[in-house]
């Protein structure tokens, strides 16, 4: 085990902007690192490139002491003791699902006993023990995608790679992978790279959270912190639900503003530098004390109402709330804090 | 853990791994490519698709120069001969045009946009014609038609002894070199109706349009691109034609350029190489006009498809269904039923002109052919030989330039398939003179000359059918996730690892149908073997062809028969291997 460093990655496809551009960042030994962002954002290449499919242009990959790639050679992905699960799933289709999983220890010239076990503990891991004869086509995409998982385990690599693994998956299955990859992790010990365009699986998995945009990192920090104080508009927008408002906030305020400074700041005339801050809705609440705001939408979650609301120079804000306020009426909020981004 | 804005770039360290079980390859190769392949892949590719598709241009091009410069062949340019044969060449090639245009789209236009039942038998039958040797349809429509006919004499409406054969002319050449591509031009306009848009035409129809005026202002205008270019390769592949000329044109006089090059070459010898580069030359560029003239009339024509596609039974027929399937089985009935039964008829008579009934009947001729004829045997042998080396050595070739085709995208990709492109515009009349060029003379060190043996016409083989061998592989990689192999190289698999256990399995249906289409086509070849072939090495193509200009017809109908035979049988091959193959691989199915 060893950590995994990228330094000053850059990839140019030819096209103008790199598709990644000087990244550099170190995931924890047996860190799990969600590669977080908009689709076109450069993290597929980034994965592309710790696996061994792309070559960078500028920069290194290293793993603890071992130089995986930079611009002048590569070590090819065979030699890379890695393993990926692909949005595609990449099942071979003229294999069974035993003969999948097993594939990377025939390659390594395991056979007989030792393999029938291996392979057995990997599928049972992923509960598809009754399937090893089966055919991919014969299975459902959830299934496919826990055959893909099991071909990783089966030979303890160091790094797992896992290209937005549950896009093709309803809502209801996502779940119950997300904990299968958590239970993956906990028991492999891997180093785990995970690229996602979707925040919630990213915080619910991750040990680490990076978020790149146009192919630059933009922050790396744990889901919680990412969360409660993101850096920019971009991470700000990204994560959470939150309304990004124009304030004019004095430039030495902290960071986090209370409501007193909020308050201020929404009813002043509106001179002055505006800037972004970050307001999120659990921070909203009906508060008798508050300032009148109207409500312009209100739609039913099921557990909550989400509401929009107006603040008095037209920005939108979104709140929720326990009860449903009709369109139009104004209503008395406060909000308990906010984030200057 | 944060972002490391201040990690020094280190000089590169190649330290042995620690993990024992991929401790031997430590050392990285510098210059290592993330694709992966064996260092002498893509130098292999290329001096292969070198050899096969640009020396012979080269070669063709230099010949024809030199005949120029030394003025001993310009000569042949102002011949009035040469000038007929323009003329002749130019006249049926676009007379055969106009006609498969008109089959072709009927039945293109009936296939996949009407409601008419039997579409797979239809389509299966009517692309029989284009897989039959020409010289072979040409044998049967003049034992169908003229005096000597046997069926029109068993049916006692032949024409009087003495008549002429109303095929042995330039009309005759066009009907037939219409019926023989008019399959190109179904396959060129059924492929761009299946990307018509079906909600386009439903819409119309919505909007109040009659079904004449959808298919005057709708799905014509989106079948222009399609028939454009059908056209086109009803021309180029006319004006390349050997067989059909040969069996009509040379019993009247008439020379077409493909056959002006082969009585040359016959009668003048190896001397005459200038001139027959010449000729072939005036080929290639009245193919390449037409070629032309294809790509100014498709141009601004590119209308990229929006929405849901695919036209099935866009229209119902109605009553007209039936007329419209009597029709379609009538003419199916002129142009495929009737010649071959007329074919068979003549191939069971025992002498010529004698008319066939029950006591005249006789196997006599397929005895003959069959164990007699030591030339007819030896052909068997021959072109067995042929097809069977060429389907499968050509995998040798198209396998690797098809997996770095669409690996390796960019200049790589171009060059290979701009000369695979090469061989496959050139007519194959060219080709074959393009080949007597190259190697006439003996070879550099080894001084053999490959010049009137088997070998010239195997490496001429090689070359024309590169780009079949190719289309069916190239689509099955196509179609093919390229994360499979990424997930193989990940699970550790080196190239031939991965290539033996992944890429081959998923390709091999293809490669089978490469393997069968390959062999079919080049059993019954012609055009190339005619100009190369010499005493013991004559193919099946050639011994049909002299058979029939020696007066044996019905040993030429025989052999022939056998010939149909083998081309239904492996087509029907194809059609059970079907379900395993990527689409757009067998032409007759959608």
């Amino acid at each position: 085990m060893a950590q995994l460093i990228l330094n000053h990655l850059t990839k140019d496809f030819g096209g103008g902007r790199p598709a990644v551009s000087d990244v550099s960042l170190t995931v924890r030994e047996g860190g799990f690192l969600a590669l977080l962002g908009p689709s076109g954002c450069g993290k597929t290449t980034v994965l592309r490139m710790i696996a061994g499919f792309e070559q960078p242009t500028d920069g290194s990959i290293d793993y603890g002491e071992r130089r995986l790639s930079d611009a002048a050679r590569a070590l090819p992905p065979e030699k890379r003791n890695m393993a990926m699960v692909f949005q595609s799933y990449a099942l071979w289709p003229h294999m069974t699902v035993a003969e999948n999983v097993g594939y990377p220890l025939k390659v390594r010239g395991i056979s007989g006993e030792t393999w029938r076990r291996k392979v057995g503990e990997a599928l049972a891991l992923v509960k598809l023990t009754d399937y090893a004869e089966r055919r991919p086509a014969a299975l459902s995409g959830g299934q496919r995608q826990r055959v893909a998982l099991a071909r990783c385990l089966v030979t303890s690599p160091d790094v797992v790679l896992l290209d937005e693994p549950l896009a093709n998956l309803d809502q209801h299955l996502r779940k119950s992978m997300e904990e299968t990859f958590r239970i993956f992790h906990e028991r492999s010990g891997a180093t785990m790279i995970y690229v996602t365009h979707d925040q919630s699986e990213a915080m619910a998995l991750a040990t680490d959270v990076a978020v790149m945009s146009e192919g630059r990192l933009v922050q790396m920090a744990p889901p919680a912190e990412i969360y409660a104080r993101p850096e920019g508009a971009v991470v700000g927008g990204l994560i959470g639900r939150g309304s990004i408002l124009k304030l004019p906030v004095a430039e030495h305020a902290p960071r986090a503003l209370g409501w007193p400074r909020l308050r201020d700041a929404i009813g002043s005339a509106g001179d002055g530098l505006r800037r972004d801050v970050l307001v999120r809705p659990e921070h909203v609440r009906l508060d008798a004390e508050g300032i009148p705001l109207e409500v312009k939408a209100c739609v039913y979650e099921g557990e909550r109402f989400a509401l929009t609301l107006v603040l008095p120079d037209s920005q939108a804000l979104k709140a929720y709330g326990d009860r449903a306020i009709p369109v139009g009426q104004k209503a008395n909020f406060s909000i308990s804090s906010g984030w200057r981004l | 853990m944060s972002k490391q804005g201040e990690t020094k770039r280190s000089r590169p360290r190649w330290l042995r791994f620690s993990n024992m079980a991929v401790a031997r390859t430590s050392r990285v190769k510098p210059g290592a490519s993330p694709a992966g392949e064996p260092r002498w892949l893509v130098p292999f590719v290329l001096a292969c698709l070198f050899l096969l598709c640009a020396l012979p241009l080269i070669s063709l091009v230099k010949a024809g120069f030199a005949g120029l410069v030394s003025g001993n062949s310009i000569g042949v340019l102002t011949e009035p001969a040469t000038y007929a044969a323009i003329r002749n060449t130019l006249l049926t090639a676009t007379g055969g045009m106009l006609i498969s245009v008109v089959i072709g789209a009927l039945f293109a236009f009936s296939v996949s946009l009407t409601d008419i039942r039997g579409k797979l038998t239809l389509s299966f039958a009517f692309m029989l014609p284009m897989m039959i040797p020409p010289q072979v349809t040409a044998l049967a429509w003049v034992e169908m038609t003229g005096p000597a006919s046997p069926l029109l004499k068993t049916l006692g409406i032949a024409p009087p002894l003495g008549s002429p054969q109303p095929l042995y002319s330039l009309f005759g050449i066009s009907v037939l070199l219409g019926v023989q591509h008019a399959p190109l031009v179904f396959l060129a306009l059924k492929a761009g109706l299946a990307a018509s848009p079906r909600d386009g035409v439903e819409a119309a129809r919505l909007s109040g349009a009659s079904p004449f005026r959808v298919f005057l202002d709708i799905v014509a205008p989106l079948a222009a691109p399609g028939l454009i270019a059908g056209a086109a390769i009803a021309f180029v592949s006319g004006v390349g034609n050997f067989g059909i000329p040969a069996i009509l044109g040379i019993p009247a006089g008439i020379s077409v350029l493909p056959t002006l090059i082969y009585t040359r070459l016959a009668s003048f010898g190896s001397g005459t190489f200038g001139e027959i580069a010449l000729l072939s030359s005036l080929i290639a560029a009245i193919a390449a006009a037409g070629l032309i003239l294809q790509q100014r009339a498709l141009s601004g024509r590119d209308y990229r498809i929006i929405g849901l596609s695919g036209a099935n039974a866009a229209f119902s027929l109605g009553r007209f269904r039936v007329a419209v399937e009597l029709g379609l089985a009538a003419i199916l009935f002129l142009v495929l039923v009737a010649p071959l039964a007329a074919l068979i008829a003549s191939s069971l008579v025992p002498a010529y002109g004698v008319p066939l009934n029950w006591q005249t009947m006789s196997l006599r001729a397929y005895e003959e052919i069959l164990f007699r004829q030591t030339m007819t045997l030896s052909a068997f042998t021959n072109s067995l030989f042929l097809a069977s080396s060429a389907a499968l050595g050509l995998l040798v070739v198209a396998l690797p330039a098809a997996y770095l085709m669409n690996r390796r995208k960019g200049v790589l990709a171009n060059t290979l398939g701009i000369l695979i492109e090469i061989p496959y515009a050139l007519p194959g009349i060219v080709l074959a003179v393009a080949f007597i060029l190259t190697f006439a003379a003996p070879l550099p060190i080894l001084n053999v000359s490959l010049y009137g043996t088997i070998w010239i016409i195997l490496i001429a083989y090689f070359s024309s059918f590169l780009a079949v061998n190719l289309k069916p592989v190239m689509s099955a990689f196509l179609q093919m996730d390229p994360s499979l192999e990424e997930a193989a190289r990940l699970s550790g698999a080196g190239f031939f690892r991965r290539m033996r256990d992944v890429i081959l399995p998923l390709v091999a249906p293809a490669a089978g149908a490469s393997i069968i289409l390959v062999f079919l086509i080049a059993t019954n070849e012609l055009t190339v073997s005619a100009l190369l072939w010499s005493a013991g090495t004559q193919t099946l193509g050639v011994a049909i062809f002299n058979l029939d200009d020696s007066g044996s017809s019905d040993l030429a109908s025989a052999l022939s028969v056998l010939v149909v035979v083998m081309v239904m049988a492996l087509m029907a091959a194809l059609e059970t291997l079907a379900n395993y193959l990527p689409e757009g691989v067998l032409p007759w199915r959608n």
